[in-house]
């Protein structure tokens, strides 16, 4: 960003001019640690305020969910075998990684219609958000598990572990900042994620997926697709594989029909909002308790 | 129980002298191959095509750990590969080491499902031709409908032919009327010509099936060795009026994968050949795969990988 302090100047630094490919750019989804097109063969186009193509977009099918899925399930077990402290190693990464593209990603958040400055300020909040989960990544256990008090001889110890794959509805305002507050405490404690992001705010969401790819993260333990929530939630609450879910972003009547369906596989369901608190990584979290028989 | 190809075939074997080696393209092949691997098989079709690979699978566990017990269990998901599904056909065969025959005829008697063996010195083969035919014929006594050796590929390379030829004779006289199948292991073989001659040499010598590979090492079944041997059978039928089996093993984990080669085959070899007695996988992992095409089909949802069995 040249010149942050002029809102609404004539030309604002599109995401991709057409200026030196003499086309607009298509944003791939990322599965599995590559970029992809839909298995469906979708592409939508994404427009400006005034209308114009600025980006193609690749569109998420049912059976790209499904990909996305094995690929975070083949991911799972070794990132959470991982130690907590590389993960917030990663973590940290990550946000290095974004600090490098801020001006790519605010450029694009102001593409979709973001304020100038609130573009700005959402890729600083997205940055400090990596940052601040990188910290609890060593210290989440300290936190919600613990030795409990029990009357009996025993020594009881709860000790919180990762739920496994999770899937993430996140929001299509400030979609950069709704995405980056709920998979990063959901990486944090040791899941893989499969994220499916609302197409019409989708340039920064994906461009972060070229984040993801640089950041040391291992193939296939951040998935990012793009579509509609309508479409896509319901095969991803209906999946077996998938054992949480968070419904931040999505709307109150597909909330109550995801919240039936994720009934019927025992599914947890949470809708975070990407709070900034221990609690909110406590949702993509299973607390194991064993007793043991002594005292300490 | 499924019938075994009609006896009123002639059975006479065919000397190494009188059958027809000739040159592969392995460009058209592979191709060709390609070609076939690209249709799309949805809905009824893909249904269809599971039930067919089921019926079609020959459930194996080669492994130096196996045991009883897990043969039996292996017997029983043969029997009913989907117990939440009396509707899911049995597999055609349970493949075991021939230690474990024993165990697999008495757990899958009553059933369609039969025993196979590996025999004679698998996966090497590098054994003394009357340890191997021993083997095969204690395998034979045990109960074992089927036998799978592998031809002596030290002798295919050093260039003798008859010496391979004389021995899967052997074994085709120690398997009694027990079906030989009898694996070219084709990673080993080095060409598409060699894959091919191999073919015929194990169809003139009266094989009842030609099987791509053991599972033992990295290179096994591929769409264009799966259509270099089925070529082979067609030209093998035509010549001699005799029908030949083939079985694909190894590196078949996908129910897609599968249903390409059953298009491979049904377009080489036509119809006939989509039916146990004439084709098979070899697999384990592979009917995991169909069962989650099945329960996705069934209930509208994606199943999880993990409440299915390990093996």
């Amino acid at each position: 960003m040249t010149d942050p302090t002029s809102p609404g100047s004539a030309s604002p630094a599109t995401p991709s001019p057409a200026d030196s490919l003499g086309a607009p750019k298509t944003y791939k989804l990322f599965v599995g640690g590559a970029f992809i097109r839909s298995e469906s063969g979708r592409v939508a186009a994404v427009h400006d305020t005034n209308g114009s193509v600025i980006a193609r977009v690749a569109e998420a099918s049912r059976k790209d969910l499904r990909d996305a899925v094995t690929a975070a399930r083949g991911a799972q077990p070794g990132w959470a075998g991982a130690t907590p402290y590389l993960r917030g190693q990663i973590l940290y990464r990550v946000a290095e990684m974004l600090d490098g593209r801020s001006t790519q990603l605010a450029a694009e958040l102001e593409a979709c219609g973001a304020s100038r400055q609130a573009a700005i300020d959402e890729v600083t909040e997205s940055i400090d958000c990596w940052v601040w989960w990188a910290g609890w990544a060593d210290k989440i256990t300290q936190v919600l598990g613990g030795v409990n008090s029990v009357a009996g001889p025993f020594l009881n110890v709860s000790t919180p572990e990762p739920t496994g794959v999770v899937g993430l509805c996140t929001a299509a305002e400030r979609p950069l900042a709704a995405l980056s507050s709920v998979l990063a405490p959901a990486l944090c404690v040791g899941n893989t994620a499969v994220v499916v992001a609302p197409l019409d705010s989708a340039l920064a969401p994906l461009t972060f997926g070229e984040v993801l790819a640089t950041s040391d993260l291992p193939k296939g333990v951040a998935n990012l697709l793009v579509g509609s929530h309508t479409d896509l939630g319901p095969w991803l609450a209906d999946h077996d594989d998938v054992d949480a879910l968070d419904i931040s972003g999505v709307s109150a009547d597909l909330a109550e029909d995801l919240l039936a369906r994720s009934a019927g596989n025992l599914k947890r369901v949470a809708a975070t909002n990407g709070r900034r608190s221990p609690q909110t990584a406590g949702e993509f979290l299973d607390l194991k308790t064993v007793w043991h028989p002594a005292r300490l | 129980m499924t019938k075994l190809p009609p006896s009123s075939q002639n059975r006479d074997p065919v000397p190494v002298a009188a059958l027809r080696r000739r040159t592969v393209d392995a460009y058209a092949l592979e191709a060709r191959a390609k070609e076939l691997g690209t249709r799309s098989i949805k809905a009824d079709s893909q249904a269809a095509a599971n039930e067919l690979t089921i019926r079609c699978m020959d459930l194996t566990t080669l492994e130096g750990a196996d045991t009883a017990g897990r043969v039996l269990a292996l017997c029983n998901r043969a029997r009913h590969p989907d117990p939440t599904d009396p509707s899911c056909p049995p597999v055609a065969a349970v493949c075991v080491y021939p230690s474990l025959v024993r165990v697999a005829v008495e757990a899958v008697a009553g059933s369609t499902v039969k025993v196979a063996s590996v025999a004679g010195a698998f996966p090497s083969g590098q054994s003394s031709l009357a340890n191997r035919l021993d083997d095969i014929a204690t395998a034979v006594a045990d109960g074992a409908d089927e036998i799978d050796i592998v031809i002596n590929r030290g002798a295919f390379l050093s260039g003798d032919y008859e010496l391979v030829h004389a021995e899967i004779l052997a074994a085709k006289a120690a398997c009694g009327q027990a079906h030989l199948k009898t694996i070219l292991e084709v990673g080993e073989l080095g060409s598409f010509e060699a894959i091919r001659w191999a073919s015929m040499i194990a169809m003139g010598a009266g094989s009842d099936v030609i099987k791509t590979s053991t599972g033992k090492i990295g290179v096994s079944a591929t769409p264009p060795i799966a259509l270099c041997m089925a070529e082979a059978i067609r030209e093998f039928e035509a010549d001699t009026g005799r029908s030949v089996g083939l079985k694909l093993a190894g590196g078949i984990r996908t129910a897609k994968q599968a249903s390409h080669y059953l298009v491979l085959v049904n377009e080489t070899l036509g119809s006939k050949w989509l039916d146990p007695d004439w084709f098979r996988f070899g697999a384990s992992g592979l009917l995991n795969d169909v069962m989650l095409q099945r329960r996705f089909r069934s209930s509208g949802r994606y199943a999880r990988p993990s409440d299915l069995p390990v093996d």
